[in-house]
């Protein structure tokens, strides 16, 4: 019972773990520029739904409208101001200037939350907050429930967008072969900067989702862009839905982790798997080809 | 009409070209021979705009080529197919096509025109579906040409279109690019096959060191006894040419 209920929860945190990593899995994918300060841009954006929250009382999940637009669009400033400086170099510096880059933006972005809004922990408590659906014994917190299915959703829309649209197959080109992208007429310049702005959205909502359902705090940012590492490499580059079931596994493995192992164990379960995939399948469980 | 004049191109200090100069007429195919390292495909990828002209110019129709970035090239109609058809394995046929007639003039045709490639190529239209990486290596090439062909280019740059094919394939391409070339299109192959090449070819280069060093047309070159010797082999010595 203590399992099963454990395994409830872990599913629940897991669809969060595949929205992140769903952003930064296409930045690496496209960009192949490795954005440690994603998690920090999660931050962010779980900031926006607090504060749409505290000061106008907007529901966090109708705040996501709000914040998925503006993360866009920091994205698009970052990339500017960056990351198309990092993406002009060969591919092996562009992953070592990336890092350079992405650590001193988690450092600023960091302090600067600590700055503006203090090191306490903070979350949404919504009127709705602490609903529950009861299946026997077990409990299902609907809020965490609906953030699931908003997860999906949302990667669902994005697949739609990436294998339907224009410029959603042209960055899915791009991440394949940059230069044979460039040779049908696309402009790399501008599948990067889209796909990065769309990667940092991700992490915007991914971050509304984490504060309505947990907390958050300005430390927050490492412990997400692990996780959302971990996914990346337990799922493999190139599937969204890949993404979304490698974080649903995480999930998972850490709630049975908890059961048998104690909370402790909880972090030191994803890095575990995160060694076994890089040494048993280093192209994820659901990557194609290297 | 393209006219690439005293064109040089470098990797970093390791110059590739050196004052290469050639022109293809409208409506021509220029065939461009030459051993391994002579800067074949470093040629076809500075007028793609692949690599840049550290000196010389490359024209097209009168406009400067070589100070325009790839996409740019791509929508003054010059396609490149490059040498190992670089297709998006990932992605279906019918992706990749679509993928061609990315630029804002292709994509109002895109329809009509990728009925004449399937037309062309029917084959493509079969594996419509099929992920591009799980094609044979005849279907790819012909994948790699239908997808030039989406972006509706009246110059075609080749680069090496029969390599790893078996001889049929070879020959089947070989006739679809003369059909081409009929209805119109210019053509600038670079090619291993320099047998089947100067045959197609109307006039062709020779490229080495990264200079040209013989011109032509396809047949009197077929039979020079320089070409014969480098590029032709003991084999086509006996034969006619």
């Amino acid at each position: 019972m203590i399992l099963t209920q454990q395994l409830i929860l872990g599913l629940l945190v897991g669809g969060l773990y595949g929205l992140a990593a769903a952003g930064l899995s296409l930045t690496f994918g496209v960009l192949r520029v490795l954005n440690v300060a994603h998690g920090e841009l999660l931050m962010l954006g779980g900031y926006g739904a607090f504060w749409l929250f505290t000061l106008w009382r907007v529901d966090p999940f109708v705040s996501l409208l709000a914040i998925g637009p503006a993360m866009f669009v920091l994205g698009l400033l970052l990339y500017w101001a960056l990351f198309q400086f990092v993406v002009k170099a060969h591919e092996e510096v562009r992953i070592k200037n990336s890092l350079l880059i992405g650590f001193g933006l988690t450092l600023v972005l960091h302090n600067l939350a600590i700055r503006l809004w203090t090191a306490d922990e903070r979350a949404v408590t919504t009127a709705y907050a602490g609903a529950v659906a009861r299946i026997g014994a077990l409990a299902i917190p609907l809020v965490r429930l609906t953030s699931l299915v908003l997860a999906f959703a949302i990667l669902a829309v994005l697949h739609l967008f990436l294998t339907r649209a224009r410029w959603g197959r042209a960055i899915r080109a791009t991440a394949e072969d940059w230069e044979a992208a460039t040779l049908m007429g696309i402009p790399v310049g501008k599948t990067y900067l889209l796909a990065f702005a769309l990667g940092t959205a991700l992490a915007g909502i991914a971050g509304g989702l984490v504060s309505v359902s947990y907390s958050i705090s300005p430390s927050i940012g490492l412990e997400w862009t692990l996780k959302a590492l971990i996914v990346v490499v337990l799922a493999g580059l190139g599937s969204l839905f890949g993404c979304f079931a490698g974080g649903i596994l995480l999930g998972l493995a850490e709630a049975t982790s908890v059961v048998f192992l104690g909370g402790p164990y909880r972090e030191v379960v994803g890095l575990v798997l995160f060694l076994v995939i890089l040494v048993v399948r280093p192209q994820g469980l659901f990557g194609g080809r290297a | 009409m393209l006219e690439v004049e005293n064109l040089e191109v470098s990797y970093g200090a390791l110059a590739a070209l050196h004052g290469v100069s050639l022109r293809v007429s409208p409506g021509e195919i220029v065939a461009l021979v030459g051993p391994n390292g002579a800067g074949k495909s470093t040629l076809l990828k500075a007028i793609a705009g692949l690599m840049a002209a550290r000196r010389g110019t490359i024209r097209w129709e009168n406009k400067r080529l070589d100070t325009q970035p790839p996409e740019r090239i791509v929508e003054c109609g010059v396609a490149l197919v490059p040498e190992g058809r670089r297709l998006f394995a990932r992605m279906t046929v019918r992706e990749n096509l679509e993928l061609g007639a990315f630029t804002q003039r292709a994509q109002k045709e895109r329809r009509e025109q990728m009925d004449r490639v399937y037309t062309i190529f029917p084959r493509l239209r079969e594996r419509e579906q099929q992920p591009a990486g799980l094609l044979s290596g005849g279907e790819q090439q012909m994948l790699a040409l239908g997808r030039a062909l989406m972006g509706l280019p009246r110059l075609l740059l080749l680069d090496e279109p029969s390599l790893g094919l078996a001889p049929r394939v070879v020959e089947s391409i070989f006739s679809i690019l003369g059909e081409l070339h009929r209805d119109g299109m210019s053509l600038l192959i670079v090619e291993q096959s320099v047998h089947a090449v100067l045959a197609l070819a109307q006039r062709a280069y020779i490229l080495e060191g990264g200079k040209i060093v013989g011109e032509g047309d396809g047949q009197s070159l077929l039979k020079d006894d320089h070409v014969r010797a480098a590029y032709l082999g003991p084999l086509a010595r006996g034969g006619s040419a």
